[in-house]
């Protein structure tokens, strides 16, 4: 095979990707420690330090969970679709990883607060699924993460796979708030919004303060696995590329 | 660019039709999904009377579902996509009028026998209307986002389960406002809400649908 054309061989082109992942390798061992100390302090504060509900009582420590969860879950699909614009628009191949590696994290934190919002319904509602506004548009954004991910295994050519998904991405991107208003409008039961309001939150800083610390904790945790995960990807594409130039040489 | 349109949905209409095209397979599945229903609520005519519009709904999703793989199928398996893309017309103004041929005759004839099966059910003669009137307005909708998991699984050996998984959270929207307007028509309430958001979505879809369908089948392509 002709010089030229094996360096235009997207997998030596990638310079990028070699400087992200040792990058990435001296950012990790920080990240992950950070990660560890705010779990641990957002979960000492969760449990011994905030104050039980005076209606819901201990139940309402699963909020210290289901919260960071159900905002991580919107999150992820903002990652994945900043970085399908850049598969879109510039054809970077490590957006595509980085979509790639966020959509596993956010189908499972959206798994999470699916899961803690079932178990929070239980003693609250009294039963384990309410058809409510907020579970069902999450349920719905279950469905679109593990769209993506299916979408994603069934193609076989990963340039194809980048700009496809990223399409779906996008699609989702517009969709999302579309489905989340009508779901609300077809109903809602949950409560209102009572964090981000303009008059400012109505939680008692007491649960605020351990909420905000427990958020911050989940969200490092997120770009923790982020990172390790599209480092993971990143090795497997190039061992990819390196089995297809052995392939091809062997012939 | 008209002609190349008219004789893309020309094409497409006799295809359907004519040759082995699965033309009326999706109304059969129709048929076939609300008779399946009392079987599974039982025969209790009251109850049936009460969900029959959500029933005819539920069956005119799933029945546009079905018949959704053969939007680019047949063309990519024969070649003919290919042509689209050199065709003297932009590729999203091609795709939409391959949609509005596949709904011609797929969507318009579910929404045609609808009231039909609508009698089936129990549901009285203005109940009957307003199924058809919603469905009318709602089935381009479906095709149309429909057609982006078409666009999205071309080719694929297993898109034929992978597509509905796709492309069924998208249609929340048109469910949840096609299904209200309908109960809200039945009831004698104020359906202008409901019926206005139905139209947008509709319409959004019709600008919508086509971009990113054309964007997917130019990367499937390559």
């Amino acid at each position: 095979m002709p010089q030229a054309e094996a360096t235009s061989r997207p997998m030596i082109a990638l310079a990028n990707p070699a400087r992200f992942s040792s990058l990435a390798d001296r950012a990790l061992p920080w990240l992950a420690g950070l990660t560890a100390l705010l779990f641990v302090v957002g979960m000492w504060q969760a449990f011994f330090v905030a104050p039980a509900d005076y209606q819901q009582g201990d139940t309402v420590r699963i909020m210290f969970v289901h919260v960071p969860a159900a905002w991580l879950c919107m999150f992820g699909w903002g990652v994945m679709s900043v970085s399908s614009l850049g598969v879109l628009v510039w054809r970077h191949p490590l957006a595509d990883v980085a979509a790639q590696a966020a959509a596993p994290i956010g189908a499972a934190f959206t798994l999470i607060a699916l899961v803690t919002g079932s178990l929070w319904g239980r003693p609250m509602w009294g039963t384990w699924w309410e058809w409510d506004a907020r579970l069902t548009s999450v349920l719905v954004l279950f469905l679109m993460y593990l769209g993506v991910i299916a979408l994603r295994a069934a193609l076989d050519e990963p340039a194809k796979a980048a700009r496809l998904v990223a399409i779906l991405t996008l699609v989702g991107f517009i969709n999302v708030p579309i489905i989340k208003f009508s779901v609300d409008w077809w109903n809602t039961l949950h409560q209102p919004a009572s964090v981000f309001r303009m008059d400012g939150p109505s939680i008692h800083p007491a649960i605020l303060t351990p909420l905000l610390v427990n958020a911050l904790a989940f969200t490092l945790l997120f770009v923790t696995l982020h990172l390790l995960l599209m480092r993971t990807e990143l090795m497997k594409r190039r061992l990819r590329g390196l089995r297809l130039r052995a392939a091809e040489a062997a012939r | 660019m008209t002609s190349t349109l008219l004789a893309l949905i020309r094409r497409d209409f006799r295809l359907a039709v004519r040759s082995g095209g699965g033309f009326g397979l999706p109304l059969v599945f129709f048929l076939s999904v609300v008779a399946v229903i009392p079987f599974a609520v039982g025969p209790d005519l009251v109850l049936l009377g009460r969900i029959g519009a959500a029933v005819l709904w539920i069956g005119a999703l799933l029945s546009t579902l079905i018949g959704l793989d053969r939007l680019f199928g047949a063309d990519a398996e024969d070649g003919s996509l290919d042509l689209l893309f050199s065709a003297p017309a932009p590729l999203p103004v091609l795709v939409l009028a391959k949609a509005l041929s596949h709904w011609v005759v797929t969507g318009l004839p579910l929404a045609a026998i609808a009231p039909l099966l609508g009698l089936m059910l129990n549901l009285p003669p203005h109940a009957l209307a307003a199924t058809a009137f919603t469905l009318l307005i709602g089935t381009p909708a479906l095709t149309l986002l429909g057609m982006i998991g078409a666009a999205l699984t071309v080719g694929l050996r297993r898109g034929g389960l992978l597509l509905p998984v796709l492309v069924l959270p998208m249609t929340v929207p048109v469910l949840i406002f096609g299904v209200s307007t309908t109960n809200a028509l039945i009831a004698g309430d104020p359906a202008a809400s409901s019926l206005s958001l139905l139209l947008a979505v509709t319409l959004a879809a019709f600008v919508l649908a086509p971009l990113a369908a054309a964007g997917a089948l130019r990367s499937a392509r390559s």
